[in-house]
């Protein structure tokens, strides 16, 4: 099939739960700029090359302004979270944007990232634990991989361990919209605000060691701090981008370790590759869902193609990352890959802000399980894991372990 | 070799120091690089230009290196 004589279908279909759609590769070799259909119908240009992307995500003329009014809608029932009330409250660009991600991400710094380290390590010890206690096979996705971004996000916010689970079913409705229904999504969103607004007061009264009292410490807007209502959504929208992402990283990062038992194997002799695993996972992940759309401000041009004004790009970063002329065997997943500079994380000003907060979790679940769990491996054949539904993220449905 | 780094292009998440502490550190308030080693040792330079390729802000930049 040639990818260049038709509009391609966007997201690609594939079934493969951990492999690459054949179309990657001919896109960035024949069709590096190329019209894609979304499921709303409307039209987009897609970017598979790694200097593509790299540089239209570092491009403030494309902008995440998708709800100008010519910009291509992904989905035909709107954009879930991603275009809601919610994300408008946040700055998202310029020198509010920066004001804000230096506010919060103080507490992003790789030194509080190994500060937390050895809660994080208690989170996954017990929850490995739990496992064990339920027995083999077991689902690590369900029993790991889910809980573990929440209760870490719930420490950082200053939540009582008391209240992770109730947290925990707050995410997973604001996220899979598919999955509830529309009376059950909007009662739990209006009990998870008001919980933070409860919780928000009870921070001014009695501020804690914690991100959300030291939000509030820092003064309100006309002391350069936030106002009650970005806090609060700060708060959300922490849990909202750091949860689903991490949560299917882990499935993914186990089982394609566990696809080829070589891989885990390596790692048993010489856990020293944890770093270096944990980048190639994020490199390597043929499933990371689909990928950064950009609505661009002024005519411009990429690889060779003018790109008019209004135009609605998709960053496939999942397909920059697959590319041989910036990865030397870009198909082989290699454990020592250094440097590896993928794009899993975007680029430029808004790079993900819980980048060093993801990689410690993900080093940390390694960790834990490579000692615990010696033996792990999957209790189905690779062919027999599938992919969730759904278009933001993507990551695996089940992942059957047994040890 | 020479490190550079451009404090207005920093988004702060930190790759640097995790991955030569001894060369680069944030600053407590803001998570904004800062460069604890302008001209690191030998031992350094491999961690250094492993950060300068991953920064995913394009904050650091090496003079004088011939590697
Ligand atoms: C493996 C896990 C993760 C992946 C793959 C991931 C990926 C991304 C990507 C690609 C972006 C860029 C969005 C854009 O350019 O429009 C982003 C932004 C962001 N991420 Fe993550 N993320 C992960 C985990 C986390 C965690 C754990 C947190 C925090 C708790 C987090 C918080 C954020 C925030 C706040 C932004 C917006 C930054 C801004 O607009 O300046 N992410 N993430
Ligand atoms: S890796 Fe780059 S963006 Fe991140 S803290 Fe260091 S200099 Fe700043």
């Amino acid at each position: 099939m040639s990818v260049d004589e038709q509009v391609l279908s966007y997201p690609i279909p594939n079934d493969a739960a951990l492999d690459p759609p054949a179309e990657w590769a001919e896109l960035r070799a024949r069709c590096p700029v190329a019209h894609v259909t979304l499921p709303s119908g409307d039209r987009a240009t897609l970017l598979t090359r790694y200097e593509d992307v790299k540089q239209v995500l570092a491009d403030p003329r494309f902008t995440r302004q998708l709800n100008a009014p010519d910009a291509a809608r992904l989905s035909a029932d709107g954009g879930g979270v991603f275009s809601s009330e919610m994300a408008t409250i946040i700055p998202d660009s310029g020198e509010e944007h920066q004001r804000w991600r230096r506010l919060v991400g103080k507490w992003f710094t790789a030194k509080r990232m190994n500060a937390m380290r050895p809660a994080m390590i208690r989170i996954a010890e017990d929850l490995i634990d739990d496992m064990v206690k339920r027995g083999a096979p077991g689902d690590l996705r369900a029993g790991l991989g889910f809980p573990l971004p929440v209760y870490v996000i719930c420490d950082m916010l200053g939540v009582p361990a008391a209240d992770r689970d109730r947290f925990s079913y707050w995410s997973d409705t604001l996220l899979n919209l598919t999955r509830y229904g529309k009376a059950e999504i909007e009662a739990a969103q209006a009990e998870f605000f008001q919980y933070m607004s409860d919780l928000v007061a009870g921070k001014r009264a009695d501020p804690g060691d914690d991100l959300l009292s030291e939000l509030i410490t820092a003064g309100g807007p006309e002391d350069g701090g936030l106002s009650d209502i970005q806090i609060l959504v700060t708060g959300m929208a922490l849990l909202v981008a750091g949860h689903e992402t991490t949560a299917n990283m882990i499935g993914k990062l186990v089982s394609m370790l566990l696809a080829d038992r070589s891989r885990w194997e390596r790692l048993l002799a010489d856990p020293s590759l944890i770093r270096t695993t944990v980048e190639e996972s994020l490199r390597f992940d043929a499933n990371s869902g689909f990928g950064l759309p950009r609505y661009l401000n002024a005519e411009t041009e990429v690889s060779g193609a003018v790109l008019p004004r209004g135009t609605t790009v998709v960053c496939s970063m999942a397909a920059a990352n697959r590319d041989e002329t910036a990865f030397e065997n870009a198909g082989e997943m290699d454990l020592t890959r250094s440097p590896n500079p993928h794009l899993a994380f975007g680029s430029g000003a808004h790079s993900c802000l819980g980048q060093a907060l993801a990689r410690t979790e993900l080093q940390v679940v390694l960790e834990v399980l490579l000692r615990r769990l010696p033996t792990l491996e999957l209790a189905v054949p690779v062919e027999e894991l599938e992919r969730v539904e759904g278009l933001a993220v993507g990551g695996l449905r089940e992942v059957p372990v047994r040890w | 070799m020479k490190v550079i780094v451009d404090e207005a292009k920093c988004c702060g998440a930190g790759q640097c120091v995790l991955i030569a502490p001894e060369v680069f550190d944030q600053r407590d308030e803001d998570g904004i690089v800062v460069l604890l080693e302008p001209e690191p040792a030998e031992d350094q330079h491999t961690a250094v230009r492993e950060a300068a390729a991953v920064c995913p802000a394009a904050a650091i930049q090496l003079e004088g290196d011939d590697a």
